[in-house]
Parts: C-alpha cells; structure tokens; sequence
C-alpha cells in the first residue's frame, strides 16, 4: 500500500495525470464560443447546410463543452506541465492523537453511526464516551450500569440499527447462540449489507471451523461470505470454506481462475500445469489439460517463429508479417494461425496443422471451416481445391464437403475470392433456389444461366438478360438458348 | 385497466425533481470541504453526474480540478481531495495513500459495512471522512428512471448478495413519498418480494404526509423471471441503437461512419429529440420509410421559401429556419445511424440469427438451430452472440441434452478459450445454460405431448416434474400466456396487433406479458399455474381500492436487474392500448451483452 519514496518520484515522472484548470480554458473556450456564434449567426442566413456549432445551443447535442465527461477527458489529455511538488502521499511519523486509541476500539468504531457530515465528530464523541465511562467510575459503578453503556439492545433492534446506519455494539453478542441469532435476524431483514456486517464480526471472533459449521446450514448467509472473501481476495479462507463444505469442483475452479492474472507465459503454463491435479469433474479435466498442452506449445512455436522473423528466412512472414504473438489465444485461432504460416508441414511437428487437429481432436468441421478460411485469406485456391477433393469407390473425383457448401461460399466471399472460385462452389448447392440467390448475389451468371435453362423457364431467363452486361458473353449465351428450338420451355 | 377502453394517455408527473434532489445533494457534500479542491470521479459515475449537473456548477462550489479514479495511484496536489466513488472494495482500497490531505469520500449511492470494515483495517478509518451521496434515482426520459446500479444484476442473482435490496427498497420508498402513496402493488419475484418488504419497512419507519398521488400501481419483477426476452436480438429502433452503438445514461457516441465526417458526436437521446421520439419504438423495417417522409416535408418546408419577398423571409429565418435545420441535422444523424445499422447487420448474416432465435422461440426445427450455434461457433463470430444463443437454447429447452452440451461446450471452449470454463459455470449457477438431468428429458417429450394432447394433460405432466428449481419451463408458459403467435399469419408489422412486433411478430415479451395479465386480473387469480411455473412468489397487495382519479393509469413497473429498451416500447404500446401510462424503473439498462458480460469472469 505504501509506496517508498523513490517509487513516488518515479511514478511522478511518469505519471499521465496532468491537471486542467477551469480558469485558462474555460475562457479560452467561451471567448471560442462567442466567436464562433458571432460567424454563425451571419452564416445561418447564407448557408442552408448544418452546422454543427448549432448543436452547441441546443439541448439535444450530447456533451456540449463545459459537460463533466468532456472536462475530465481535457485533465488527462491536456499536455500542460504543472509545477506542483509531489508533496504526497507523505507517510508521517507523527499521527493524530486519535488514531491510537483506535485500534482499541475496534468493533464498536466499526459499526458506529454514520450520522451524515460529522464522522470525525461523532467518533471523538464516541472515544471521549468510552475514556470516561470506561476508565473512571467503573470500580465504583454496579455492572449492571456499565452493560447499561454497552447498550442493551436485542438482536431484532441491533439489525434494525444497523439497517438504519444507527450506532451499535455487536461485542455483546458473545455467545455462539446469541450471535447466530443475531445472523438469522440480519438474514430475516433481507438487507445483504447487515447480513455481511454480523459476517464480519463473526468471522472475526469465531474459530473458523465453528464459524464454517453454522454457515453450512444457512445457505443466504453462506453466499453473503463467500461474496465478501471474493472481494476481499481473501482467497486461501475460501478455498477452506468450500473445502469444508465439499465443493471440490468450485475449489478447483477458483485455483483455475488464478491463471489468469500471470503474465509471464513459462509461469502461467507451470501454473495450469499444477490445476492438473486439482479436483475439476472429468469432462472440466480434459479441457485444462488442453489448456496445458495448448500453452505449453505456443510457447514452442512462437520462439522458433519469432526467429524465423527475425532471420527472415521464411519468406511468408514477410509476406504476410504476423499481428500478434500466439500465446494465449484460443486453439482454433492457434489452428488458423498455423494453416496460415505452417500449411505443409509434416505431420510429425508441433506446428503442423494436422498435428494440431489430431492432438485436441478438433471436429473434421470445425477443422475445414478454419483451413478454408486460412488458405483463402492466403489466396491458395488450389489448396482449397484440394481440401474438397476426395476419390470415390470407384476412383472418381468428387467434391465433398462437411460443411454446407453455401458457408463454404460465404467464407470464400468473405475472403474476396475471385467469381471463378465462387462459381464453383456455388454450383454445388443442392437446393436450386438457393444455389440461384446466391448466383445471383455473386454474380455468377452461368449458373443463373444453367439453372434456368435446366427448369425450362423462358421468363425467367428473358428477365434476367437485362441484368447482364450488354453484348457481353452471357448475353450471347442467353440468346443461344432462348433462340434453340430443341428446349420445350415451359413458358 | 379493466375495462379495455381507450383513453388518452395520462399526464406523467414530473421527475426532474429527482435531478435536482440529487444535485442539491452533490452541492451539499462539496461544501462540506470549503474551500479549492480536486474531485475525483469513479469512471462509471461520470456519466450519471453529467445528467445532473455541469462543470460550472462544480467549479462554483471550489472544484478546481477533476480527475478520473482509474487504476493507478492517485496524485493531486491539493491538499483538499473530493471522491465520488461507488461503495466497491477494490476502489476503497485506492483511497489509502491519501494520508494527510483533508478528505471526503461520498459513496454512490449508500456505504456498506464491508468497506468501512477495510478502511479500518488499513488504519484510515476516522482519518477520512465518509458521506453517502444519496442520489438514487436518475430520470433518463420522461418515462424511465434508473438507479444505475448495473452490479446489481451479477451480486444479486449471481453472488446472492442481498446488499442492494435495501437500496431498491430506498428508491421505492423515495417515489412513493414524492409521487405516491400507491394505491395497488404487485410483483413476482424473489428479489421482488425482498424489495416490497424492505420498503414496508422504511415507510413504516417515516411518516407519509397525505398527498394527492400522481401513481396508481406499482409493479415489481426479477430479472431472473424472465431471461428468454433480453437474450433476443432487439430489432426495435431504440433497442437496435442500444445493441449497436451502446446508450449510456440516456446519451449515445455516434462514430464517424454515422456523421459521415472524421469525427464522432454524442448525441441524448429521449423525448426531447423530435425525429426520434417518433421512431424509438418503431420496428427497424419501418425506420427508413419513416425517415425519408420526413426528409421530404423538410423539403417542402424549406422550399417554401421560393418566391417569398424579403419581409417573409425574414420572417421565416427568424422563426422556422432554426427548428428546420436542427431537424434537418437530426435527421442526417439518424439517417447515418439507420445505414450503419443496415451495413453491420448484413454483414453479420443478422436473418440468419433471427431465424434461429425465432426457431428456439417457437420450439421448431431445433437440430437445425443447434447446427447453426454449433457453426457460429467454429468460425469465431462474436462470443457474447454465442453465447446468447446458447443460452437462448437452454432456456427454451429447459436445458440442453448432455451429449449437445458437452459437445457445444467443447468447441465453444476451443474457439473462445479455456479460461471460459469460468463463464460455464457462472451461467450453470445461475439456470442459464444448463445441461438436462436424466429424468428431465421428459419434460420435452412433454412439450411435444402437449402439441398433439390437450392442455390439461400437459398440465399434469407438468406437474409431476416441475419439482426440480431453477427451470425455465418456458415452452409450458409459452403455450398457456401465447407468447408465440401463430407463425401461418401474416403479421404487418406497420400496424402492430400486439407486444409481438418488438420481436417482429415472432414473440411477445414475457415480462410485459405478466404485467399486462396481472394488470388486467387486478392480481394473481387465474394465473397461478403460471406463477407456479415460474417458480412463485408472486404477490399482490391492494392498500387502496378506492382512488379513481389520473394516477390509477399511472403504473410504475420497477426492473429489478435491469430491462431492455425492447421491454420499455412493449410497455409503452400496451400503455397506449390499454390507456394508461408505464413508468419504468429500472437497476440499469440491459441488453443481451451488457447481462452476458456480467456474467463473465474478466482478468483481475
């Protein structure tokens, strides 16, 4: 929390907040807005088109100058230098008298009133309060004077107090009965601010085992804890908790999570690989162990990668220089990232495409729709090509594909692959008027063309011979056909 | 309500009262600190304070610098520091090096015990001085109010912290001594039931002076009692807007590819706003028509001028011209918007995803609809819309089938990362998308049952599972509150028949559909299948039967875990219907994002 001093200066020297005051640019501003108002208004009269400086004077403009949200923006972005000392935050020895006594008061100062505007006051009341009572007369007192002090109030108007953000003691509430029913009346109340209150104070003056036992069978008050250690971070009290409670997969789970704020790549993987032995159900087992192999080989291919960069010895990362590094991404981007940079590798390395589809057992469409994608961003139409092909029984070629072939056009389109390579796949959509639609949208007029002539539609085809270009070879191929005697058109 | 005649819709009270209670408020914590000071802003309050008050209000009461909490050591060199922060630990934690500076901290909207309980452990407790900024409602329209408290949804449904009940309770109790005193109240809900009582409490705490009310009823309702309706798509302007663009606070950041310049505007958007005060609820197919009627009477409008001699063109500037040109101005806007709008949702293969949602809706063709989420998935589109579809599955299915969910999860963890793990188990705690239990796979073949059987056996087979919590039951209350419409009918979607055209005819919001019922039953009899399949506790108070004036059309519906613009125009057709007036109070604005990123676990 407490920073040294050479930390302070340091982060001085680079710090980005840089102070704006009102007077300067407000002035500056408002003498702009009058200036520019003066031009507008003889502009209004000359020039039909808005302008934007009307907004200005209107109520609908969203943040005119001088809006909150546009003035803190100014503090940062401003780049004027300040001469201000870094006169804080200065960590004194000396400290206020107050702040002693403090500690001593612990519960009590915590749950005091929060009468509005005077906390200081109220808590110097509250200590000058207890020094007299405390310390003074008590010898003299009858004990029951002193719980008088104390105050005597029951668990209902304890909570009711503390809903109300009145002053009250839970020190008084010593015995376990006394303070679990103090926690089902805050639960009563259905107020999670009070209910976390009692929390606080039971966590703090029970055995954790005790503590753990009551929360087992109060399932409101349970989560209210849990929520709070959340918060807190309060992360090796948690893991107990829901350990004593059985939940081993939420133990697991929240160990996992920590995975996630390690930067360090070498770190994080030894981390997941530590996760490996934690008590995740068998299904969550395997995806971390994914996570592991995933990280492990990122780790592999982006040092060898980064030196094949470097030594430009690969001409396709000059090419197609790459964008980020791949650590930690999700491994359908590691599959596009390797189809794109590593399409030919062997089998038998980390980085080759097939290597990856066999290690995490990738669907054969998920697979295909990543290759196509990468090798038509790489414009490799034959590789596209090849990924269809497939022989038949019979040795015949075929073009097969797990995908439907209208997303395998769709990503081909969204690749800008020229019309050739489209026609040729929008050709094999089965369904003929989707196959015509999306002729139609991609401009592959022969198989709008064929499509027709095979259902025998005259109109349709006289109709679409004005959308194509005149005296171009469709046109011609159009009139061919409309002229053959032999086609029995049905219309 | 009872009687479905058709009136005008009554006057709505006016809530900028509340602006100013909660800037009066503001002034008055920042003199507790006389004299210069720097004030510190937690990033997400700067947008609800910009709706209350401006700098030069700030810079009257001493504010000479301001500055954005963000995360990073705080540095001023003031000696006298303001903080306006929200009551979060993480952000208490900040406030430690603050040591020897004269400081206030005024918490948004209410402190809680647990940050104070940190300030003492870091031995700044009674050094600092904290306030509670108790500004609780924030009007955005003249017809919805928020709390701007969009945690609200994950601490309370997710975490099942209750500490914002009281809160809810406070804002309630805050209408109903300014607007009240309700006469009927209504609500659904656990949280709900939580907030009623919470604020029975503080009213019976203070004391109510008698007023004329200006609100009738009150309606409260979970978010949780309805999860299906903000993980649709919006397709209403409002809502399409808020999808795209992201309204925060009532105001909208239009890039360039919308102004068509190099630079961004920011623009409010409510009933003040001409054009789109009269396209916000409209279905986004009748936008563009809409909108170039009105580019064509501006037209006119401007040619009018033709032909005029010098007196009457000085008449006309000086009178129409600058109504005419701001029009015009907002018009470009939302012709810009309208074309962005058009350009991302083609792109996106935005039919297709209706389609889908609209399958899972109507129960048809969900193979096909699991494919489609499956191939969404594999390339990597969006993973909030991913998500939204799976969870769309889930609830409508009452859960996936093992062998779906294991192999959706899978792939969905491979093309977005294993970290989600995380977000899996969120969304299974909360009955979002969950795997069906041996046993449950009855209630589909119940729901197919129930197509071919009547009713009444459906009902029973029902019965005998409906057992196990947390289960949407959504195709049962589908069929009994007809929330999806026969899909055989034409739906003209310029004349809207029912809530349905928010959804462009394919489905009737849910949540505004229960109020619509109970509205109409004046309570819950005849409906208690329904509130059984919603899992209970449902409510219905009447204080007072007797008030027949104005404010009985005023109904107040308060969205606990927030609502969708979606909701707000289904609301505001059935106010027109049914002539009465919807107020809607919210915990924030949502949307299918805003509820699935809260839900997400993000790097700490």
């Amino acid at each position: 929390m407490m920073k040294s001093k050479a930390d302070e200066e340091d982060y001085w020297n680079s710090s980005k907040f840089k102070a704006f005051t009102f007077d300067d640019e407000d002035d500056e501003f408002s003498r702009l807005k009058e200036s520019k108002q003066a031009v507008n208004s003889i502009r209004q009269l000359v020039d039909d088109d808005d302008d934007e400086d009307d907004v200005e004077k209107v109520s609908w403009s969203g943040e005119p100058v001088g809006s909150i949200s546009w003035s803190v923006k100014e503090t940062a972005a401003s780049n004027q230098r300040t001469d201000r000392e870094p006169a804080f935050p200065k960590i004194t020895t000396e400290r206020p008298p107050l702040n002693k006594s403090q500690s001593g008061l612990s519960l009590s100062s915590l749950f005091k009133g929060k009468n509005k505007g005077g906390n200081l006051q109220s808590f110097t009341d509250t200590l000058g309060d207890t020094s007299v009572r405390l310390f003074a007369p008590e010898l003299r007192k009858p004990k029951s004077e002193y719980k008088d002090f104390v105050s005597d109030w029951t668990p209902v108007e304890t909570v009711q107090r503390l809903q109300q953000g009145k002053a009250v003691s839970l020190e008084k509430f010593r015995s376990l009965q006394d303070k679990l029913l103090l926690l089902d009346f805050a639960v009563a109340a259905h107020d999670g601010n009070v209910i976390t209150a009692v929390l606080i104070y039971l966590k703090r003056s029970l055995c954790k085992e005790v503590l753990f036992r009551e929360l087992e069978s109060r399932q409101t008050a349970l989560r209210h804890f849990i929520h709070y250690m959340t918060e807190t971070r309060d992360q090796r009290l948690l893991l107990e908790l829901l350990r004593s409670l059985g939940r081993t997969e939420d133990v697991a789970l929240l160990q996992y999570k920590e995975n996630k704020s390690i930067k360090d790549e070498n770190k994080r993987r030894d981390f997941v690989k530590s996760c490996l032995s934690l008590p995740f159900s068998p299904e969550d087992s395997a995806h971390v162990q994914d996570h592991y192999t995933l990280l492990e080989r990122q780790i592999i291919i982006e040092a060898a990668d980064q030196r094949a960069e470097r030594d430009g010895k690969m001409e396709i990362f000059q090419r197609f220089p790459r964008k980020a590094p791949i650590l930690n991404m999700p491994l359908i981007t590691t599959l596009y990232y390797c189809c794109l940079y590593h399409y030919n590798e062997s089998e038998g390395t980390y980085s080759s495409p097939l290597n990856i589809r066999q290690t995490f057992k990738i669907s054969e469409k998920q697979y295909f729709a990543t290759v196509l994608a990468a090798r038509a961003k790489l414009k490799a139409w034959a590789d596209v090509d090849a990924l269809f092909t497939s022989r038949n029984w019979l040795g015949m070629m075929k073009k097969r594909s797990p995908l439907s072939f209208q997303r395998v056009v769709d990503i081909l389109q969204k690749n800008s692959a020229p019309t050739q390579v489209l026609q040729e796949y929008v050709g094999l959509v089965d369904d003929a008027e989707l196959r015509i639609s999306l002729a139609q949208k991609h401009k592959c007029h022969d198989i709008v063309i064929n499509t027709f002539r095979d259902m025998k539609d005259r109109q349709l085809l006289m109709e679409y011979r004005k959308k194509v270009e005149r005296g171009s070879a469709e046109e011609k191929k159009i009139d061919q056909l409309l002229n053959n005697v032999q086609i029995r058109w049905k219309n | 309500m009872a009687h479905g005649v058709r009136r005008d819709s009554p006057k709505v009270p006016d809530f900028s009262l509340l602006k100013r209670l909660a800037r009066d408020q503001l002034i008055y914590l920042l003199e507790q600190l006389p004299g210069k000071k720097d004030l510190f802003i937690e990033a997400d309050l700067m947008s609800p304070l910009d709706r209350i008050a401006n700098v030069s209000t700030l810079k009257q009461h001493e504010v000479d610098k301001l500055y954005k909490v963000e995360n990073k050591p705080i540095i001023s060199a003031s000696d006298q520091l303001c903080f306006l922060i929200r009551p979060r630990i993480q952000t208490v934690n900040k406030m430690l090096i603050c040591k020897n500076k004269s400081l206030i901290i005024c918490i948004f909207p209410v402190q809680f015990y647990a940050c104070e309980a940190v300030m003492e452990e870091q031995g700044i407790f009674g050094d600092v001085t904290t306030d509670e900024w108790a500004f609780y409602l924030l009007p955005l329209d003249d017809d919805i109010i928020s709390l701007e408290l969009p945690e609200f949804f994950r601490d309370n449904f997710l975490a099942g912290d209750q500490r914002w009940v009281r809160t809810a309770g406070s804002a309630l109790h805050l209408l109903h001594s300014l607007y009240g005193p309700f006469s009927k109240i209504y609500g659904i809900g656990r949280c709900s039931k939580m907030t009623y009582e919470s604020w029975r409490k503080q009213v019976e705490e203070g004391e109510q002076r008698p007023r004329q009310a200006e609100i009738g009823s009150v309606f409260l309702i979970d978010r949780d009692v309805d999860f299906v309706t903000p993980l649709c798509s919006q397709v209403v302007y409002e809502g399409l807007v808020d999808d795209i663009f992201k309204i925060k606070c009532g105001c909208v950041e239009f890039g360039p590819d919308v102004t068509s310049s190099d630079k961004s505007i920011k623009v409010m958007l409510n009933s003040q706003d001409k054009v789109f005060s009269e396209i916000r609820n409209e279905h986004f197919s009748n936008v563009f028509g809409f909108l170039s009627q009105k580019a064509r009477n501006l037209q006119t409008a401007y040619d009018k001028r033709q032909g005029m001699d010098i007196q009457q063109i000085k008449v006309f500037v000086s009178e129409e011209l600058k109504g005419l040109k701001q029009e015009h101005r907002l018009l470009s806007l939302h012709i810009g918007a309208s074309e962005s709008i058009m350009k991302k949702k083609t792109k996106q293969d935005f039919q297709e995803l209706l389609k889908t949602e609209h399958c899972l809706l109507e129960g048809f063709e969900i193979r096909e609809s699991i494919s489609f989420i499956e191939e969404h998935i594999n390339r990597q589109v969006s993973t909030i819309e991913s998500l939204k579809l799976l969870c769309l599955l889930s609830v409508t299915e009452n859960g996936l089938l093992p062998k779906d969910y294991r192999s959706l999860k899978a792939q969905f963890l491979q093309s977005y990362g294993v970290d989600h793990l995380l977000t899996f188990s969120n969304l299974r705690q909360l009955g979002l998308l969950v795997e069906q239990q041996p046993g449950e796979t009855l209630t589909v073949m119940e729901s197919k049952v129930g197509k071919l059987v009547n009713d009444k056996t459906a009902g029973k087979l029902t019965d005998a599972f409906s057992s196990l919590a947390k289960k949407s039951n959504f195709r049962a209350l589908s069929r009994k509150l007809n929330l999806v419409p026969k899909s055989d009918e034409e739906y003209d979607l310029r004349v809207p028949r029912d809530m349905a055209y928010i959804f462009s005819g394919a489905y009737v919001p849910l949540s505004c559909k229960l109020i619509e019922q109970v509205l109409e039953r004046d309570g819950w009899t005849g409906l208690e299948e329904i509130s059984r399949l919603l899992n209970g506790h449902e409510f219905a108070v009447i204080v007072d039967s007797k008030q027949e004036n104005d404010a009985d059309r005023i109904i107040l519906v308060m969205f606990l875990g927030g609502c969708t613009f979606s909701e707000i125009s289904a609301l505001r057709f059935l106010g027109k219907e049914k002539g009465c007036k919807f107020i809607v109070v919210t915990t924030a604005i949502t949307n299918s994002s805003r509820l699935l990123e809260a839900l997400m676990d993000t790097p700490v």
